[in-house]
């Protein structure tokens, strides 16, 4: 990852916590990215157990079920975006970018089918 | 205003409910499960966001970064150990009263003052070098990063579907009392536990700025 680094101390810290900051201030360029593509998988995993057991339930709500999940997907998109958004401007790429991106959408399909699925079981 | 099911009341239509209940109804107030005249609000506010992180500059992502965070706080302090004691010990149609006024907001404010606080969390420590792992405070970065994941397991993963579960239930025209007090009882005890860890996150954060 690159971005403009801010040489010098930094504005708004104190003298001595200036001194005790690092020199530049973007993230390091090799990043260990194994723990992290672990950790998505297993989060992909748990996301499609759950998708599985859901689909093997008779009789659930599953028009309540959309009703309520499209409308929190929406917002958690929107919630995800601007995260992304974050990482974009801070010129993050490569395999750094491309897990991040891919936690956010695991993040973006779980939480609204989470909420979708507590709302429609009491249907 | 509807008539709410709850032990010993009666149910919408005015039918009795249970024969030995008393023979008055509660009244449930129509709301909105999502308040749509706050949405412009959170519309002006994360654009307020997207500004600050295009801008860069440390003045606004700090002052996103502490009211959101200060907001954050002190709404999970309050309902965790003041308004959630209190709500548990409510009779159910003033639960009903108080949670149709209460959760559709917090459906608004909780998600938006989150979000604000973390993503300029986020840049203001780009803009700081304070996410760097050379950061000789970077232990308590890191503490301060498992705080925020434990809190938002415990948030998306159970506060909130319960939260929104409750407002559709109180949306049915019979609501399940038993259904209500399942979710609210969720929602006070995960409310408290999101209220231990923000104490964390004071401890943190109040160190992280103190160096």
């Amino acid at each position: 990852m690159s971005a403009p680094a801010h040489s010098g101390a930094v504005a708004g810290a104190s003298v001595g916590e200036a001194q005790r900051l690092p020199p530049v201030t973007h993230l390091p360029k090799h990043v260990p990215l194994a723990p992290a593509v672990a950790l998505l998988a297993a989060s992909v995993l748990v996301l499609a157990a759950n998708l599985a057991m859901l689909a093997r339930v008779r009789g659930f709500a599953w028009g309540t079920f959309f009703a309520v999940a499209r409308w929190a997907a929406l917002a958690y998109a929107l919630i995800a975006g601007m995260i992304e958004y974050v990482f974009l401007r801070n010129h993050t790429s490569g395999g750094p970018l491309v897990v991040l991106t891919l936690s956010l959408v695991v993040f973006a399909i779980h939480v609204p089918v989470l909420i979708g699925f507590t709302v429609a079981r009491y249907r | 205003m509807a008539a709410v099911s709850t032990p010993g009341s009666v149910i919408a239509g005015g039918v009795p409910a249970a024969a030995a209940g008393p023979p008055a109804g509660i009244e449930r107030p129509d709301f909105q499960i999502v308040p749509r005249a706050g949405l412009p609000i959170v519309a002006v506010v994360l654009g307020l966001l997207i500004a600050a992180v295009a801008v860069n500059e440390l003045w606004p992502l700090m002052f996103l970064h502490v009211v959101g965070g200060a907001t954050w706080t002190i709404v999970d302090l309050f309902m965790g150990f003041v308004l959630g004691p209190i709500l548990g010990s409510m009779p159910i149609p003033a639960r009903i009263a108080l949670s149709t006024r209460l959760m559709p907001k917090m459906l608004l404010i909780m998600p938006t003052a989150v979000v604000v606080t973390l993503t300029a969390g986020w840049q203001l420590g780009t803009h700081l070098g304070t996410v760097q792992s050379s950061y000789y405070l970077h232990g308590w970065v890191v503490a301060s990063y498992i705080v925020v994941g434990v809190m938002a397991v415990i948030a998306l993963g159970l506060l909130e579907p319960a939260n929104v579960a409750v407002l559709s239930e109180l949306k049915k025209p019979q609501p399940n009392p038993a259904v209500i007090e399942r979710l609210m009882k969720r929602f006070i005890y995960t409310s408290g536990m999101t209220g231990l860890m923000q104490v964390a996150t004071l401890v943190i954060m109040t160190k992280l700025a103190s160096g």
